[in-house]
């Protein structure tokens, strides 16, 4: 028979191996990492735990006096600001096409157009360093073909980040296409029957219909697309190594620099829980600006 | 415009999109079979004059990049295998057996989707140094046991699963752990084969995790050996996309042949409670 007692032991024991995993290798190591941020954990303290002090906000302090923190901070806002709403753009203009009734061989568009986003980062940024080649590659030559200018893509530091922005749009955009793809699925066709027979043209039924209906979608991507872009460090860290003059230096790859290279532990620490409050800020802010739509509609 | 017309420039739009999304990757399987130089002349080729295996030769039988594939491989695997263990345990508990602090716990579980990865992996590092598995394969493996991720998908799934069926094998007399694995596990396959696509490939695309924990080049997956690859052989276009060619391959054919589970999975994750 069925006892409430034996079913809640039986639930632990299956619950045991992933809980004890969660909380030893993910629980364990954020607490750690929110207390190294607070020490002057470094390479001595590698080799005895008992050289390292608590600080206080010192590593925190110690950020906003660094110019390199700022500059990686403004790569990163730059590489948000610019590659969410293009490749939510981009995104949204493919799906669109994908999902149109007069398109042929849809299957086949969704799978060319998602194939980036399966292909390893790093084996993409090796492929696309040679792409952004000044002499050779395909980009400046395709520009040169259209009459354009070339532009030395990874070695300008007023290009760099662009250039990696443009690689993660690439990367990215077959993600969120996909998922537009199924919210445009989901609309009523009854709604866009209604706004015809009203003879609302292309564009009205697209600002008055598609995107309000889509508006729920497009929240969920924007934050995925968001939190996905504040974290980029292998773009950088193969095309680039951050450089040139710290041009492509994002905050993560700052905190691996700090942390991995040079073993500033508790600065590298404090690097990471500033990019989890960023991160967590704009997620919030995007969280109350849907809030405040659905409340005035 | 006439609803033909219409069609017409749809269709070509698409297919200018579809190419532009792939010439990276067309680029980089020809120039893969080039002979080392030819990329960097003047006009570029788009392809190669006498296609050559060289630069294959010269990964696997020089560079030792076979090593590296098998790496990937068996970590990969075995991250799959454990964590779909893990996760559909966890997963069937938290949707159909009854305990205390269930929906509580499980809606902490949620609450860690939004740290990110990167906040954690210094202590990681200091704790895998601790127990001593530093520059070791389960050292790549722990981060991967379960995931927040797969447990949530594999609840959603399995609460569909009738209680008749559950009570009918317990009236039988068969045991929690046998129900488990006798009639839960069948069930939820479907499932499974999307979370164990998803993971695989993840697996097999991760970077900085394995970055950190591997110093010994030997013990390198393929994403780290072929990064270090590139710092090496910034000159050697033909070989580094060859070695681009070897990374992605599998991860490409394995999402073609499972794409529709793949793509399951990622709809599946972005539906809204």
């Amino acid at each position: 028979m069925r006892s409430v007692r034996g079913e809640a032991r039986a639930a632990w024991g299956l619950l045991a191996p992933a809980l004890a995993a969660i909380a030893l290798f993910f629980a364990l190591p954020v607490v750690g990492g929110l207390i190294l941020s607070f020490t002057d954990f470094d390479l001595y303290a590698i080799a005895d735990p008992g050289n390292a002090r608590f600080v206080g906000l010192a590593n925190y302090v110690g950020l906003l006096r660094d110019p390199l923190f700022w500059k990686a901070l403004g790569n990163t806002l730059l590489l948000v600001g610019l590659g969410v709403p293009l490749s939510m753009g981009v995104a949204l203009a493919g799906a669109l096409l994908v999902n149109s009734p007069l398109a042929r061989l849809r299957a086949v568009y969704r799978t060319i157009f998602f194939a980036p986003v399966v292909t390893t980062l790093v084996a993409a940024a090796v492929v696309w360093r040679y792409l952004y080649h000044p002499r050779f590659g395909l980009i400046n030559r395709a520009l040169e073909a259209c009459g354009l200018p070339t532009v030395d893509w990874l070695g300008n530091p007023r290009w760099a980040m662009v250039a990696i922005t443009l690689m993660a749009v690439w990367r990215a955009f077959g993600y969120s296409l996909v998922i537009f793809v199924a919210g445009l699925q989901a609309i009523p066709g009854s709604l866009y029957e209604a706004a015809r027979l009203d003879g609302a043209g292309g564009w009205q039924i697209f600002t008055r219909i598609t995107l309000p209906q889509l508006r729920g979608t497009m929240f969920f991507v924007a934050i995925l697309t968001t939190v996905g872009f504040f974290q980029i460090f292998a773009e950088p860290y193969v095309m680039t190594r951050g450089g040139p003059l710290n041009a492509t230096l994002s905050i993560a790859l700052l905190m691996y620099q700090q942390g991995f290279r040079w073993w500033n532990m508790g600065r590298a620490s404090a690097i990471a829980f500033v990019l989890f409050g960023l991160i967590l800020t704009v997620s919030v802010a995007q969280a109350l600006v849907r809030r405040r739509q659905e409340g005035g509609r | 415009m006439s609803r033909r017309w219409r069609a017409v420039a749809l269709n070509l739009a698409l297919a200018g999109a579809a190419l532009a999304t792939l010439a990276p990757l067309v680029w980089m399987v020809s120039a893969s079979f080039m002979q080392s130089g030819e990329a960097n002349t003047l006009p570029p080729p788009l392809v190669p004059a006498r296609p050559t295996l060289a630069q294959y030769t010269e990964l696997f039988a020089r560079l030792r990049l076979g090593r590296a594939f098998l790496n990937s491989l068996l970590l990969s695997s075995a991250i799959t295998a454990i964590s779909l263990l893990c996760n559909s345990m966890a997963g069937y508990a938290f949707a159909k057996l009854r305990f205390r602090g269930r929906d509580r716990l499980f809606g902490l579980l949620l609450l860690t989707l939004v740290v990110p990865p990167q906040v954690g992996v210094l202590p990681l590092f200091l704790e895998l140094r601790a127990l001593g598995l530093v520059n070791s394969y389960g050292g790549v493996l722990v981060a991967g046991i379960a995931t927040v991720f797969g447990i949530f998908l594999v609840r959603q799934f399995a609460q569909s699963i009738p209680d008749e069926v559950l009570d009918a094998a317990r009236v039988d007399g068969a045991s929690e752990w046998r129900i488990y694995r006798s009639i839960v596990l069948p069930l939820l396959r479907p499932i499974l084969v999307t979370l164990g696509v998803f993971t695989f490939l993840s697996a097999w695309n991760d970077f900085m995790w394995p970055l950190i924990v591997l110093t010994d080049q030997a013990k390198y997956t393929l994403p780290v050996a072929l990064a270090n690859l590139a710092g090496e052989h910034v000159q050697d276009t033909e070989l580094m996309m060859a070695g681009a060619v070897v990374t992605v391959l599998p991860v490409l054919l394995v999402f073609l042949f499972l794409q529709r589970y793949y793509l399951d999975g990622i709809l599946a994750g972005s539906v809204k409670e």
